[in-house]
């Protein structure tokens, strides 16, 4: 495959993780037009931890889904590590989302009933390009990195809904993708395991994995180095976090408010 | 996607819903099952009537007189009295394909002896009869050829006529009284059962017919001549050559009707078995009815578990999978359950013709190619009926089967 070789190029030449060139999208139904993306221009570059921020019906949402290789654009052009994503049929899309993507979503999206280690190995499983790989050993691997080694047996209805996360987030890192993309993944969590999993996200980061996520939320977004603002359908603002907050600060500061708590009662 | 990824995705899948798939292939297992059983019994009747056939004797020919027409009126097919001792004589004297030749000569009557009395059908034989019907004694031996020409009043009696008469003794020399003719019993039949007709074969008397016909039907005329050819090969020509001789015997002139008509075993045979054919397809047809059920129950479910399970669709397809691997799991998923389902019917339908045959006290025969057939077909239903759920879920697209609630 062509798009194979174009890869490992781009790679060497350190082009971005993703570019959009005057990205649209339209969603015809029938006489009525919604033009949901009108020509959206972005770059992240590897190693950037960026937060798409934006209201409800502003176009973030379809920005992801075609970021995240779910959607196609209807005009413009994406490039997703140097591959250019418009002209793949369904199946060369699905091959992209296992190999090149990490999703992360706002409900999890665990498998019920299905452990945390099967979970985890799930894109393993429908991994073409690795040969015989031992899936059970990486995806242990990919739990004991989010700090979940102990409970690769649990099912999802056993872990609290921070840990549900880690496991997705396992599941997105397992097969190394050159970009995780998280949708809200901070929606369903209460505070405290909301700075927690973007803890581990920044951990992530350090590491120098490319993380995407899209939040309507500021103090989440501020956890990120670089926040990108859209609004009907277009990008209208895309700047560096200047006072960056560090989560662990975060957690500190939130313990010692229940500890305080605790003391006054 | 590998294959063995593909059926551990399958099975893990199945195992997760285990009331579900235990539902879902009730329905095959009871099919495949019904199946089973139901051929089981078809078949095992097939073999009882055909081992009731086979008791008639081998190579059995036997001779009735025909029907006949007398005034526009037809009287039954062996009621006329055509058939003599002469007959029975002259095939014995000059066929050369015929091993063995016995007349029956019918009679029932009332019996005296031992513990109190009986009616039972008598019936007038020569010795070579028990040859000829494969029939073996119990005790004691067969009357003779002397016995015969001296129309001795000796008999051998049938398991059931000595149950009932002599039970828990030995009948061999007392005497039984037939029609007050006292004879003397000079051997016991070994069980026969039941014939193909259902009747007691057992609950007999048999004696020289030359005795029977003077001392009990008091007439001329035989119901019966019975012969067995010398090989299987030779029953159509020994059927040619009894028909020659008898004509012959009854002076029936070139071009006019027989009076008497031959049927053998093997026509007899194959009567009884086209008709319990018939019995087997009919059972196992409707047997096959509820296996197709059960194949409808499987693509139901299918489809209802496609809905319920949209989400974790638009889940593996957004972590990768191609719209094939989706198409292949949902496939395999109903091909599993219906090849397990396929696995426990037949156990079931083995288990359930045990049952039966011990139970029902009726026979059945399994049947290894249908078996095989029920298992094939019920893999092939797995095929059939998943198709059309499994193309569902591929058609998914993955981010309405994600956002899908």
């Amino acid at each position: 495959m062509a798009s194979e070789e174009t890869i490992s190029n781009s790679e060497a030449a350190g082009a971005p993780v993703i570019e959009t060139r005057n990205l649209e999208k339209v969603y015809s139904n029938g006489e009525v037009e919604v033009r949901a993306l009108r020509g959206v221009d972005l770059r992240i570059d590897r190693g950037e931890f960026v937060a798409i921020m934006g209201a409800s019906g502003s176009g973030k949402s379809t920005l992801m889904n075609i970021l995240g290789c779910l959607d196609l654009p209807t005009g413009g052009e994406y490039l997703l590590d140097g591959v250019r994503v418009n002209t793949l049929n369904k199946n060369e899309l699905a091959d992209i989302r296992n190999a090149k993507i990490g999703f992360i979503f706002q409900g999890f999206n665990l498998l019920a009933r299905t452990s945390a280690l099967e979970n985890v190995e799930l894109p393993l499983l429908y991994n073409r390009t690795r040969g015989n790989v031992d899936t059970s050993k990486l995806a242990h691997a990919a739990l004991e990195r989010v700090g979940l080694g102990e409970r690769v047996d649990h099912v999802p209805s056993q872990l609290s809904g921070g840990q549900q996360q880690r496991v997705a987030i396992a599941r997105a890192l397992v097969n190394s993708p050159s970009l995780i993309l998280a949708d809200e993944p901070t929606g369903n969590l209460d505070s405290r395991t909301s700075v927690d999993v973007m803890s581990l996200f920044r951990e992530l980061n350090d590491q120098g994995i490319t993380i995407v996520l899209v939040t309507h939320e500021p103090d989440i977004a501020d956890f990120t180095k670089r926040i990108v603002d859209v609004r009907d359908g277009m990008i209208r603002r895309d700047v560096m976090v200047a006072n960056r907050r560090d989560p662990q600060v975060t957690l500190r500061e939130l313990d010692r408010e229940l500890a305080g708590e605790e003391d006054g009662h | 996607m590998k294959w063995s990824n593909i059926l551990k995705v399958a099975l893990n899948s199945i195992l997760r819903h285990r009331m579900r798939s235990v539902l879902t292939m009730l329905g095959i297992i009871i099919g495949v099952g019904a199946v089973i059983i139901m051929v089981s019994i078809g078949q095992g009747v097939q073999k009882q009537v055909e081992s009731q056939i086979a008791g008639l004797g081998s190579n059995v020919l036997m001779i009735f007189p025909s029907a006949t027409n007398q005034g526009g009126v037809s009287q039954a097919a062996g009621s006329r009295d055509v058939l003599t001792l002469d007959d029975v004589d002259k095939i014995k004297r000059d066929a050369t394909l015929t091993a063995n030749v016995s007349p029956i000569v019918r009679a029932s009557a009332q019996t005296i002896g031992g513990i109190g009395n009986w009616s039972t059908t008598i019936q007038g034989v020569y010795a070579s009869y028990l040859d000829i019907r494969d029939w073996q004694l119990a005790t004691g031996e067969f009357f003779t050829d002397r016995d015969l020409s001296v129309r001795a009043k000796v008999c051998v009696i049938g398991k059931t006529v000595a149950d009932n008469l002599f039970p828990g003794t030995d009948p061999v020399g007392e005497q039984l009284r037939i029609r007050s003719v006292p004879f003397k019993i000079v051997g016991v039949l070994t069980e026969k059962g039941q014939g193909a007709n259902g009747q007691d074969q057992d609950d007999i008397v048999l004696a020289p017919a030359t005795t029977v016909l003077d001392r009990l039907s008091g007439r001329r005329f035989i119901q019966q001549i019975v012969t067995s050819s010398i090989s299987a090969d030779q029953m159509q020509a020994a059927q040619v050559e009894l028909t020659t001789l008898l004509r012959e015997a009854h002076h029936i002139r070139p071009g006019d009707d027989d009076d008497f008509m031959i049927r053998s075993q093997t026509e007899i045979a194959d009567a009884a078995a086209s008709t319990t054919q018939v019995l087997t397809m009919f059972l196992a047809s409707i047997a096959g009815v509820s296996l197709v059920v059960g194949g409808i129950g499987i693509m139901n479910i299918m489809l209802v578990s496609v809905t319920e399970r949209t989400r974790e669709i638009g889940i593996r397809m957004a972590i990768g999978a191609r719209s094939s691997d989706v198409l292949i799991q949902f496939l395999v998923e109903s091909v599993v359950l219906s090849v397990f389902g396929g696995i426990m019917g037949i156990v079931l339908g083995l288990g359930g013709a045990e049952l039966i045959s011990l139970v029902g006290n009726m026979a059945t025969a399994l049947n290894p190619p249908v078996i095989i057939a029920a298992f094939i077909f019920s893999a092939a239903i797995g095929i059939f009926f998943g198709f059309y759920p499994a193309r569902k879920a591929a058609a998914l697209k993955p981010i309405d089967a994600l956002r899908y609630e």
